[in-house]
């Protein structure tokens, strides 16, 4: 194919997501008068600083070809052993560090089950996400934990510059993995492993360190937003996350990423995180049945997968 | 090739924005042809409308708010308290007149009782209870009481003497905590009574079942069951039906239809009504009359009965 078509072609596929974000948006500007405020356009970043985080996370195993179903689990856990600790009368910052530790450790249990025992992704998350809940509920006996005190809420309910903490911590963690994706070694073998593994590993790539490190982090971005969400609800739900990682794979998939490894962007993922999060946010604006609004929810990421599969 | 493929993309793009569109105005139709007359508008955000009794609530509620002339915007919090805080979060920016809450959880809810607080939107809570913010008026049934009226029933049925087992409701939500106080008080003040097993099994059916199944396994001599609610009561029935044992009283609490059509088959030997269409009648002429900045009780008790085989 030509060079300027390849262009071409690549624009389109960076620009189709947001093209679809900005005409949502439009559409709910028209229709609502409400949505397009400072506040509400705060309001919905805030509401999708949690599962962009995690989507973060999923976007670079994703992009591996992998997927991790127990990111859900991991928030559950991570937000109820932190707040377990403060209650316990732990250092905030030991608390929330032991926390994340704690994400990155089912990361890595899941990462070491798919590098070394060699099962496939989807299955072994699934254990690492049904395990990960029966802890969560052993941990808590099944009820939440409050009273971690007022210093905690700053994490998910605090402000920076009247700018929400949850909202600045992703644009900060969205900045990173951008940069390791653009510009880092990491970024490109993560892609190279997503095109062709056994290509990857012929070329001298240690595959197997990298699908490590790329499961670590999409644990310990889990447990961190499990962290923030505890202090935004000031209290560990027990039953918390539960089925988030669909949330987090439906932003990724609308971002552009594709299922099968090596194609996407980080940006992308985050105009996914915020279609969706848009989505619910104007539905709730217009008053739409709830009902409803699951039936959009579906089609839309349908269609994102549909729109993927063409894109080949 | 590429410029073919793209173009379809764009199509596609563009069935997605019209199909978004389109759910939206279908979704509006109903208050696009209404006057253009500002009406108050009521925000009621409920834990979870997959359970008849909060279906049954909202149905109360919207009455109420149809015949007072004002504007209900219902949200469902699929049982999610982050969902919920979500959707408090968009009714703050709908700037309705007050919001009614059916809290998903006690605790976790604070934080959006604040922010309604923090926006100058008075809340009221009802069913459940939330453990702080400003509340201007916590509806509920008396709980408690609701409980020591089962726990009565069954000690009067067994004669003050037998093995009875509790199934609880979500863990933390007052409802849980409130009706396993009753029933305890009720059944410690009868001696030969003992409760041999108490497990929670979150207010729902499927989980009543799988609960009771395990316990029944577990205890060969049962006569008695209380669940905090009817959908795991029901749950309950059927497990004790699927084991054929018999002989065992089951009492529900909600009184829902089905629950209802059950007493009167005679495999559930009670429920206790709450009245949840009242509970929403109640809650939407409260909020009346905060928006006319009359005074409220703290709290309002709604009436609950036991109700028995006829």
């Amino acid at each position: 194919m030509s060079e300027k078509k390849q262009q071409k072609f690549v624009l389109i596929r960076k620009m189709g997501p947001l093209l679809g974000l900005i005409l949502l948006a439009l559409v709910l500007t028209i229709l609502s008068d409400r949505f397009l405020t400072v506040n509400n356009l705060l309001n919905v970043t805030r509401q999708i600083s949690i599962n962009a985080i995690i989507s973060v996370g999923m976007t670079l195993v994703i992009l591996t070809g992998g997927i991790d179903l127990s990111v859900g689990s991991i928030v559950a856990l991570t937000g109820s052993i932190t707040a377990g600790l403060l209650v316990g009368g732990q250092a905030l910052l030991t608390s929330v560090l032991i926390g994340m530790m704690v994400g990155a450790l089912l990361g890595l249990c899941n990462g070491l089950l798919i590098t070394r025992a060699e099962i496939p992704p989807f299955i072994a998350t699934l254990g690492t996400m049904t395990a990960a809940r029966g802890f969560t509920l052993v941990y808590t006996e099944g009820r939440p934990i409050t009273g971690m005190g007022e210093s905690f809420r700053f994490l998910g309910g605090g402000y920076i510059a009247g700018i929400p903490v949850p909202v600045i911590l992703m644009v900060i963690i969205f900045a990173l993995a951008y940069i390791v994706l653009k510009r880092n070694r990491l970024g490109r073998y993560i892609y190279a492993i997503g095109g062709n593994e056994e290509a990857a590993r012929l070329s001298g790539i240690n595959t197997k360190k990298i699908l490590l490190s790329v499961y670590v982090l999409g644990g310990l971005l889990a447990g961190f937003s499990g962290i923030i969400m505890a202090s935004r609800l000031n209290s560990a739900q027990p039953t918390a996350g539960v089925s988030f990682e669909l949330d987090a794979i439906a932003a990724v998939v609308l971002g552009g990423t594709s299922l099968s490894g090596g194609v996407g962007t980080i940006g992308g993922t985050l105009i996914g995180a915020l279609i969706i999060g848009i989505l619910d946010n104007g539905l709730n604006l217009l008053n739409v049945s709830s009902f409803y609004q699951q039936v959009a929810k579906g089609f839309v990421i349908l269609l994102a997968v549909f729109l993927d599969k063409k894109r080949r | 090739m590429f410029q073919k493929m793209s173009k379809k993309s764009l199509w596609l793009i563009l069935l997605l924005v019209v199909f978004s569109v389109s759910t939206f105005l279908t979704g509006c139709g109903s208050t696009k042809q209404e006057p253009a007359a500002k009406k108050t508008v009521i925000g009621l955000s409920i834990s979870t409308l997959n359970n008849p009794f909060f279906v049954d609530l909202r149905d109360g509620a919207k009455a109420a708010a149809d015949a007072n002339g004002m504007e209900l915007v219902v949200m469902d919090a699929q049982d999610d308290a982050s969902k919920q805080l979500a959707n408090i979060e968009n009714l703050i920016q709908q700037k309705v007149s007050i919001i009614i809450i059916n809290p998903v959880d006690s605790k976790a809810i604070v934080p959006a009782i604040e922010a309604a607080n923090k926006a100058n939107i008075p809340v009221i809570t009802v069913d459940r209870s939330a453990a702080g913010g400003q509340v201007v008026s916590a509806i509920a049934s008396d709980n408690i009481a609701g409980g020591k009226m089962a726990g009565q029933f069954i000690v009067d049925k067994l004669g003050g003497k037998g093995k009875i087992v509790e199934l609880e409701g979500i863990p933390g939500s007052s409802a849980a905590n409130d009706r396993g106080k009753g029933f305890n008080e009720a059944v410690k003040a009868a001696a030969g009574l003992t409760v041999v097993a108490k497990q929670p099994a979150d207010f729902d059916r499927a989980k009543g079942m799988k609960v009771m199944e395990n316990i029944l396994q577990a205890n060969p001599e049962i006569n008695a069951v209380f669940a905090h609610n009817d959908e795991m009561a029901l749950g309950a029935v059927e497990a004790i039906t699927a084991a054929k044992r018999t002989g065992i009283t089951v009492v529900g609490f909600d009184a829902t239809a089905d629950a209802i059509k059950a007493v009167n088959d005679g495999t559930l030997a009670a429920t206790v009504a709450q009245k949840p269409k009242d509970m929403g009648k109640v809650a939407i002429e409260t909020a009346k009359k905060v928006i006319a900045k009359e005074a409220v009780a703290a709290t309002i008790p709604v009436a609950l009965e036991l109700v028995v085989k006829k």
